[in-house]
């Protein structure tokens, strides 16, 4: 009976074959499709204006401008603050210890870090940084939040890319009596620069993108934040409040599309880091 | 004759339960080369990382004995090992330049220890340069990255970069393994001319080299010292039978 | 001296990740523990009803609910995923799996609230016109999950595809197996503890979306059913409700944060756990 039915499995090979590269293809046009989708709606709608103007009637109408200055100051923040400590975790846990207890901790606190879902970076954002400090819902609040969101990611994308830099340097370094501390500004940086800025621009992409964490921790006030203590509303948030609340889906169909081409922008540049990445590993 | 440079008084050494070198005491003398040779695993390459603390850097190993430069032990706790290292030059067994200019390749080690001023640098260049026979080849491309030179320059510049420390020793760990013959040569010529100013200890990477070379020379087998004493008598009659063998090639 | 004092500060901010760790629990756990002891955790898991005014603070339509939208999305997100990761690792000429790392990392990069906007405005109408129901529902926010969860389920299965020895292939393909058989025999089994991780992981992601999901499921209060009906999640609740809640509301909300942070932290650990153990075959 079974060998009736059984096929062939040369038959088998190309079918499945087949149904693997339309998953492949699928999976493109998914892609393809939002980004056309949201381009469609919104660029037609983008405008000099929409982008310099403030908001008006709570959005209905204006422009974004507000949004954007807060998007770019809590991200910018957010990389600030993170960048350091992730390349010093990362140095730290690669060139200055062995694995013990406490590397492992490390390395727990990072990964634990990377697994928290944004909505809890929120409420803690909310109850320490806004309440327990005093911070309110402002633009600082939003970026510590954030920064330590992309923490693990920096540290992760560090960690390897300092990896990447040949032992045999270190030897050099070391034999022409640098201290560690010069071996590591002096060779591993320099090498593992092109990595660590894919890291950081990763990150940079999440916290534009990022929604839930920030309205609990920055706000959502319309008008332009005048310092960093000030609450802001990002273009991700904006995007939200207007697609959520129905207030114009035109206008945030055009917010989207600004989202989009910012993280678009981003994602480029992280290409370009690889590219020089791989340039310099064919130079060695 | 002066006092020794480095004294080596019974060494021993341990990868973890590893022994790599056992019992060993050797005087190294000053402005004279010293090969250090045999088959491998001998301990050679060990021993000549000990004497710049490079082996600081290998995780779970043991030293017994000590090692004194110019009588003092290089082992003990208040030594500066950065300041170490630039008194005790190395030269690996592979071009290693940086990935950087030639210029700062060769400047490299002063730069570490806070020399900015660029007309110094570049004179302590020029003349690390000349001493590594470098100088004529690059002297008019010293901003062009050091990976654009070929292997046996890269080697000499490698050389010059532990000439510009103006270190006291030079370690050579087989210096000329991945050379071609004409290049070999031009590195021994520049160690001849700079044995009269500097200490050289060198893993050679032939017999053929250690005898070329050798003012002294050490050979070490499975981590013990089995013979040492002047190049010249050494090889032409050795006084122990594993060296004789050795030298004339029935093993190893 | 100048030395030990870099060592010193690189330690200090290696510390920090671990460090807020553990703040971010203790202030979880302090702003929402009170609640859930004096409610009750077992009436808090199990209560079916969530009326804050009333001070009823049952979460089990929401435990239900996300449980829903998590199933749903690994059961379309994960076959896909694990497809396009063997094509990836096995199948794409080099051009191919080359141009597919920056298309799948932008897929991840894509901000969660366009991907709920797109869905409501293109999966929500098609399911309520041709499958019936409000269209806001739990199918809507397993589909779009399922879209978001896919670069994760790629990446670290292509990962562990990539891991196993290219021996194993070898020796499939020498005693006649077609590329297809050598995959399904030998190259996924001993690429299982990294798939396994994979799902378990995005398994993770998928409990934790917040945006996109309040956008799409709904957010009834009533126990969810069947995958056409609307729902809420523990995340879409705090989503909603943390701009205006106060007391015990409030308190409420973070305590459901607790659920949802343990329940993250047992899935990530399993995850890890899954992830540490090498390929065998």
């Amino acid at each position: 009976m079974r060998r009736l039915w059984r096929l062939n499995p040369r038959t088998v090979d190309r079918l499945v074959g087949g149904l693997i590269w339309a998953a492949a293809v699928s999976t493109l046009l998914i892609l393809l499709f939002v980004i056309v989708y949201v381009s469609a709606n919104g660029f037609p709608r983008l405008s000099w204006g929409f982008l310099t103007g403030k908001p008006q009637n709570m959005g209905r109408a204006g422009g974004i401008w507000p949004m954007i200055v807060s998007t770019a100051a809590i991200s910018a923040m957010a990389v600030l603050i993170a960048t350091p400590v992730g390349v010093a975790t990362a140095i730290y846990l690669t060139e200055y210890t062995r694995e013990s207890l406490l590397t492992r901790a490390i390395r727990f606190g990072t990964e634990a870090l990377a697994g928290i879902p944004s909505i809890i970076f929120g409420l803690f954002g909310f109850v320490f940084f806004v309440v327990y400090l005093g911070l309110g819902w402002s633009l600082l609040s939003g970026a510590l939040t954030l920064s330590l969101m992309i923490l693990p990611t920096i540290v992760r994308t560090s960690e390897e890319a300092i990896l990447t830099v040949p032992r045999a340097y270190r030897e050099v370094s070391f034999s022409l009596g640098a201290s560690r501390w010069q071996m590591v500004t002096t060779v591993v940086l320099p090498g593992a620069l092109p990595g660590i800025t894919t890291g950081v621009v990763l990150g940079l992409g999440r916290t534009v993108s990022e929604t839930a964490a920030v309205i609990l921790t920055a706000g959502s006030a319309l008008h332009l934040p005048r310092s960093i203590f000030a609450p802001g509303r990002t273009m991700a948030v904006h995007f939200y409040i207007l697609a959520r609340e129905g207030l114009s889906d035109n206008m945030a169909w055009a917010t989207g599309a600004v989202l989009l081409l910012s993280i678009l922008l981003i994602n480029v540049v992280i290409n370009r880091a690889l590219v020089a990445l791989v340039r310099r590993r064919a130079v060695r | 004759m002066d006092r020794p440079k480095f004294e080596i008084r019974d060494l021993s050494y341990y990868y973890g339960s590893n022994r790599a070198l056992h019992r060993v005491s050797l005087e190294i003398p000053a402005n004279a080369i010293t090969v250090l040779f045999g088959p491998a695993g001998g301990g050679k390459t060990t021993l000549l990382r000990l004497l710049n603390r490079l082996n600081d850097l290998v995780p779970g190993t043991r030293l017994e004995g000590r090692i004194l430069l110019d009588g003092k032990d290089i082992y003990s706790p208040d030594v500066d090992v950065p300041a170490l290292r630039r008194r005790v030059g190395m030269v690996f067994a592979l071009p290693l330049p940086l990935p950087m200019s030639i210029l700062e390749n060769v400047t490299y080690g002063p730069r570490l220890s806070g020399l900015k001023n660029s007309k110094r640098l570049l004179e302590i260049a020029e003349k690390a340069l000349r001493g590594a026979a470098l100088w004529d080849e690059v002297r008019d491309r010293l901003h062009e990255p050091a990976l654009s030179l070929s292997g046996g320059q890269q080697q000499r510049l490698c050389l010059a970069r532990v000439l510009a420390l103006e270190p006291e020793v030079i370690l050579l760990d087989e210096p000329t393994s991945g050379l071609d013959p004409i290049s070999t040569a031009k590195v021994e010529e520049s160690l001849k001319a700079l044995k009269k100013n500097y200490t050289i200890v060198i893993v050679p990477h032939s017999v053929q080299q250690a005898a070329r070379l050798a003012d002294v020379a050490a050979f070490l087998l499975m981590g013990e010292l089995v013979e040492y004493g002047p190049g010249p008598r050494l090889f032409t009659r050795p006084q122990d039978k594993r060296t004789e063998d050795y030298i004339t090639g029935r093993f190893g | 001296m100048k030395e030990k004092l870099i060592e010193a500060v690189l330690l200090g901010l290696a510390l920090t990740a671990i460090l807020s760790l553990f703040v971010i629990t203790a202030f979880i756990l302090q702003a929402g523990l009170p609640l859930l002891i004096s409610y009750g955790p077992w009436r808090f898991l199990t209560g079916l009803t969530w009326a804050p005014t009333e001070g009823e603070f049952g979460i089990l339509p929401m435990l239900v609910g996300s449980l829903w939208v998590t199933v749903g999305a690994l059961l379309f997100g994960v076959p896909l995923g694990l497809a396009v990761a063997i094509f990836a690792a096995e199948y794409a000429p080099s051009w191919a799996a080359v141009a597919m790392r920056p298309a799948i990392q932008l897929l991840a990069g894509i901000p969660s609230v366009i991907y709920g906007f797109i869905g409501l405005k293109i999966l929500v109408p098609l399911i309520r016109d041709n499958l019936g129901g409000p269209g806001l529902s739990v199918l809507a926010g397993s589909l779009v999950l399922a879209v978001m969860i896919l670069p994760n389920v790629i990446a670290i299965s292509e990962d562990a595809i990539r891991a196993v020895p290219q021996t194993y292939r070898d020796g499939a393909l020498a005693l006649g197996a077609t590329h297809w058989q050598t995959i399904w025999r030998v190259v996924l089994p001993a690429a299982r503890s990294g798939i396994v991780a994979a799902i378990v992981l995005s398994m993770g992601r998928a409990v934790g979306e917040t945006m996109a999901v309040i956008m799409l499921v709904g957010n009834s209060l009533r126990l969810p059913i069947s995958p056409l009906d609307p729902a809420t999640t523990l995340t879409s609740n705090i989503g909603l409700e943390m701009g205006y809640a106060s007391g015990a509301h409030r308190q409420a909300l973070f305590a459901t944060g607790i659920v949802l942070f343990v329940l993250i932290m047992a899935l990530n650990s399993l995850a890890s756990l899954f992830r540490r153990r090498p390929a065998s075959a």
